[in-house]
């Protein structure tokens, strides 16, 4: 399977989501670290912002709760962005365990979970998805 | 309920005593299903359940009753075990086969008695009050710990391994502590004269005081301090408090009265079957008497509750034989070891002796007349050789040719035991009691991970000591049966570190996302493969790791230079070269710490750590640093963090060599070398080795000739002394040298492998090493000393780097959407510098408290 296949496959899962109410601009997309993380601020929620960028191959952006619950940190927005076993995933930054960016459950920690939210490119605006 | 039979009607099983003995049985007996088939009931005549005993010394370092317990609050309760708590059984009543309480009766079927001992006081006159204090309970430790709060000066009388147990603790409550023992040297029971020599002289160098062949007869007022003892010689000494620890005696009294068999000696006597002179009831741990002895340590209490558990459920179990009373401890804070027959009782045994008075260390060998066997050890100062020791002596593993060996300090060529010389029978995990037959028999029955193997056999998970010794003889039973183990680094690379190593530098590549796609699967990676790779092409290219390719392959620490914290907070190690530095430039990091309100610490490497700096305030910080010349300090990377030294010839009467300028020289020349591992060096002026050389992965010491050059030690969590690899070299040969060991491991290691384990892990061990190193065996000598060349001419300090490029800095913000600092991270002063919060406190503070 080719790299563009595996992309398209994933949009497609994307696509079957559905819409939610309102899209809110969080930041520009010159905020964003290619196949990295950031963090953005609303309104007392701290949402990590994850940028696949894989070239001409496609991009995809995720949002996911900030919070390790693990220590109680702010610090998931800096965790390694990877791939286990087909899922994408970040990496917690502090104890190394990792939380799936499509729905934010943990792979080694059923207990742990985190919010995720929809997320999108408009242009040059970053927007999430809010109901 | 078709499937499954139960009985009717349970039988009673009543065990008096939840000490840790008793509450091992309870444990044992819930693994083994027994409630399937019992009713179990357990008194203890404590408030608290079952505690740990050994460590009870920590109650006064801070730790509470409940982190003492030996489990949780439910645990009894959720597996259906009745706990009564404070309530002493008063009476057996045989005949009608019943216990008595304040509660009433209750009825047994089968009985366990695990009700310990209790503290031996020697009948003094005056001994009352807090000139008797006693050290067992937590109940008692409360006792001393009140009775402390007015005193000054306490005395301990015993000289056993409690009582200097006692006395660390009457130290750790700040009282000015002495030991009386009757014996003429301290812990008579496990030392020989000269042990017990050195063990009194490194105990008084701590300032506790040591009072040999003393007789207490009689406890009086005293002028300065409380209370007067005097002994039988005529001699006295004033104190505030008196806590006997004079030994140990079975708690057989409730046996005693129910008629029971009783030893000479005390104790409920048992048979091999733990069972006493009534077939229903049975005796486990201090209280039990077999053979004439009591087995007062922990290990056969817990082999006894084992067995019996199996014995009471009608499985399989092993009759006991005795127990084997070696033991190992740290005793204020000096290392003492006792194995087998340690005074060389048995007729025509022989021993061998080490003793080192600078260093107050001590090591007895006793072997067998003909020579071929090890019956017993004693250690003082250096625990290091007990393993090893232990193996020889309950193995009947023959001793090498020259056994001396064996104590004498390590160096090159000490016959180290290798897991092949280890016999079926040897234990290799203690704890849970586990063969290296087992281990085997895991390994046949297809057990390929180490992970797995410890799941299936629990060895390594109760202290842990032994996971170095069960991954080695794992690895050996795996080679041995000729098994493949799959080194793959990760789901997406099917090579090792090595071979990934080779291909980025023989093809040439530079990127991460060409090595995936022409060598790896999927197109992304993950935390495994990432930072490895990001590792291995700096290792090789040196490019910046803040190149945008590079940044998404670091681990945390690495991409924003600093290192992460348990708050998400940074620490900042500026380098301190050779741990030099001068009066303006400590100014400057004290006023940037003051400015940013950090907290300060002086690393164990000499340099300078300030910890609690916000994402956003990095680079502030860092432009600071850097105005004033300093570079980072790699304390994040997997690279050289620092090279330590003492001051050498230039100022100190005993240097050879210029140890300091030695260190800056090598600290600059391999500073922002990523390898597989963090790498730390020292130098020394002189063989008195101040900078401890010899505990590092690069180690130098003076000599008056030039250098000698030390690979491979570590401290940390499992400690290895460095090799000698060369001897009196120039400078020059000394950087040729290093610059071929330091390539050749970040050629050839594993990920996250310590060249310590890398030197372990090398066929042909260190005379292979120095056949690369010194006889250039592979011709590889000039090829690492000009990749190790590139590495240094294209340094860069990277957070110069960072700063020069207003691009790479939009990463350091902590919200790329607004500018305030993350509002959950507080802090409170603790010793005029502030700290993390901790969870339980955060509730008391209303406001954050945070610096902009």
């Amino acid at each position: 399977m080719s790299q563009s296949n595996v992309l398209q496959a994933d949009f497609a899962r994307a696509s079957i989501l559905r819409e939610p109410a309102t899209w809110l601009p969080l930041c520009r997309r010159g905020d964003l670290v290619a196949n990295s993380g950031v963090v953005a601020w609303h309104e007392g929620v701290q949402v990590a912002l994850f940028h696949l960028d894989q070239g001409a191959a496609g991009e995809r952006l995720f949002a996911i709760e900030n919070r390790d619950p693990k220590s109680g940190a702010n610090v998931i927005g800096r965790g390694i962005l990877g791939q286990l076993k087909g899922e994408l995933v970040v990496a917690s930054p502090l104890y190394k365990q990792h939380f799936r960016l499509e729905d934010g459950s943990c792979l080694e920690y059923p207990e742990q979970s985190l919010r995720v939210w929809p997320a999108r490119l408009n242009g040059d605006a970053v927007e999430i998805g809010l109901d | 309920m078709n499937a499954i039979v139960t009985p009717l009607t349970r039988e009673t099983l009543i065990i008096v005593g939840n000490g840790m003995v008793g509450h091992h049985c309870v444990e044992q007996l819930i693994a083994r299903g027994a409630l399937a088939r019992y009713d179990i009931h357990v008194y203890g005549e404590e408030r608290q359940r079952a505690y740990d005993r050994v460590h009870l010394s920590e109650y006064f370092g801070g730790r509470d009753a409940e982190s003492l317990a030996m489990c949780d609050a439910e645990y009894y309760a959720s597996h259906g075990v009745h706990l009564h708590l404070g309530q002493p059984v008063l009476e057996i009543d045989r005949d009608r086969r019943e216990v008595v309480t304040a509660a009433g009766r209750r009825g047994y079927d089968k009985l366990v008695l695990a009700t310990g001992s209790f503290p031996f006081v020697p009948p003094i006159p005056g001994a009352e009050g807090n000139s008797r204090l006693v050290y067992r309970t937590l109940d008692d430790l409360d006792d001393i710990r009140a009775a402390a709060s007015k005193a000054r000066r306490g005395v301990v009388v015993g000289g056993g391994l409690l009582g200097l147990e006692a006395a660390n603790a009457l130290k750790s409550l700040g009282l000015e502590a002495h030991v009386v023992e009757f014996a003429p040297r301290l812990m008579p029971v496990q030392l020989d004269a000269e042990g017990g020599a050195a063990l009194k002289a490194r105990i008084e160098a701590l300032g506790v005081g040591v009072h040999l062949s003393r007789a207490t007869q009689e406890i009086v007022a005293g002028e300065e301090y409380a209370y007067r003892m005097n002994f039988n010689d005529g001699e006295c000494l004033e104190t505030d408090l008196i806590l006997f620890s004079a030994g140990i005696r079975p708690q057989d009294a409730l046996a005693r009265a129910a008629g029971l068999a009783i030893a000479e000696r005390g104790g409920i006597v048992i048979d091999n079957d733990y069972r006493s002179s009534d077939p229903d009831i049975f005796a486990i741990g201090e209280c039990a008497s077999w053979n004439g002895s009591i087995f007062g340590l922990v290990a056969p209490g817990y082999g006894m509750a084992r067995n019996l558990a199996a014995l009471l459920v009608g499985e399989a179990h092993e009759a006991f034989t005795g127990a084997d009373m070696s033991t190992k401890l740290k005793l204020l804070g000096v290392d003492v070891g006792s194995i087998g027959d340690a005074h060389g009782a048995t007729p025509g045994s022989r021993s061998y002796r080490f003793i080192d008075e600078a260093s107050a260390s001590y090591r007895r060998l006793v072997v067998s007349a003909d020579g071929k066997h090890v019956l017993g050890a004693v250690l003082v100062g250096d625990n290091s050789y007990y393993d090893t020791l232990l193996q020889y002596a309950q193995n009947g593993i023959k001793l090498p040719a020259d056994p001396s060996a064996l104590i004498l300090p390590q160096s090159e060529g000490a016959p180290a035991l290798g897991p092949d010389a280890l016999p079926e029978t040897a234990t290799i995990c203690s704890c849970h009691n586990v063969s290296k037959g087992a281990v085997c028999c895991k390994v046949d029955a297809g057990v390929t991970d180490l992970g797995e193997l410890k799941v299936q056999t629990k060895a390594a998970t109760g202290c842990g000591g032994c996971s170095a010794l069960l991954k080695l003889v794992f690895d050996a039973e795996l080679a041995a049966r000729g098994v493949e183990v799959d080194k793959s680094l990760c789901e997406h690379f099917a090579y090792t570190r090595q071979e990934l190593y080779g291909i980025v530098r023989v093809e040439g590549i530079k990127a991460f996302d060409e090595l995936l796609a022409k060598h790896g699967r999927g197109h992304v990676g993950c935390d495994i493969c990432k930072p490895a790779v990001g590792s291995i092409l700096a290792s090789c290219w040196n490019q910046p790791i803040t190149d945008p390719a590079l940044v998404p392959l670091q681990d945390t620490n690495d991409t924003f230079m600093a290192n992460m914290q348990k708050n998400g907070t940074y620490s900042i190690v500026p380098r301190i070269a050779g741990g030099e530095i001068t009066p303006d430039k400590l100014i400057v990091l004290g006023e940037v710490a003051k400015k940013y309100d950090l907290y300060t610490k002086i690393t164990g490497g000499q340099r300078i750590d300030l910890f609690g700096a916000q994402l956003h305030q990095l680079p502030e910080i860092w432009g600071e640093l850097i105005k004033a010349g300093f570079e980072t300090g790699h304390a994040y990377g997997k690279s050289l963090r620092t090279v330590k030294s003492c001051v050498g010839s230039t100022w100190c009467r005993y240097g050879v060599q210029d140890s300091v300028g030695m260190a800056l020289r090598l600290e600059d020349r391999y500073k922002g070398l990523r390898s597989p591992h963090k790498i730390k060096f020292a130098v020394s002026g002189c063989t008195r080795e101040c900078a401890e050389a010899q505990s590092k992965d690069v180690g130098v010491i003076a000599t008056d000739k030039g250098w000698n050059l030390y690979v491979a030690g570590n401290g940390g969590m499992r400690p290895r002394h460095a090799e000698l690899l060369a001897t009196d070299l120039d400078d020059a040969t000394l950087v040729r040298y290093i610059d071929r060991f330091l390539m050749f491991y970040v050629r050839t290691a594993d990920r996250l492998q310590r060249t310590s384990v890398w030197r372990e892990s090398l066929e042909g061990g260190l005379d292979y090493l120095k056949q690369v190193i010194i006889d250039d065996s592979l011709g590889l000598g000039a090829e690492l000393e000009s990749q190790m060349q590139h590495v240094v001419d294209t340094y860069e300090c990277e957070w110069a780097n960072a700063l020069s490029d207003p691009d790479k800095l939009k990463r350091f913000r902590t919200f790329v959407n607004d500018a305030r600092p993350d509002p959950d991270i507080h802090f409170v002063r603790e010793r005029e510098q502030r700290r993390p919060v901790h969870a339980h406190e955060l509730h008391l503070i209303p406001v954050a408290e945070e610096v902009l």
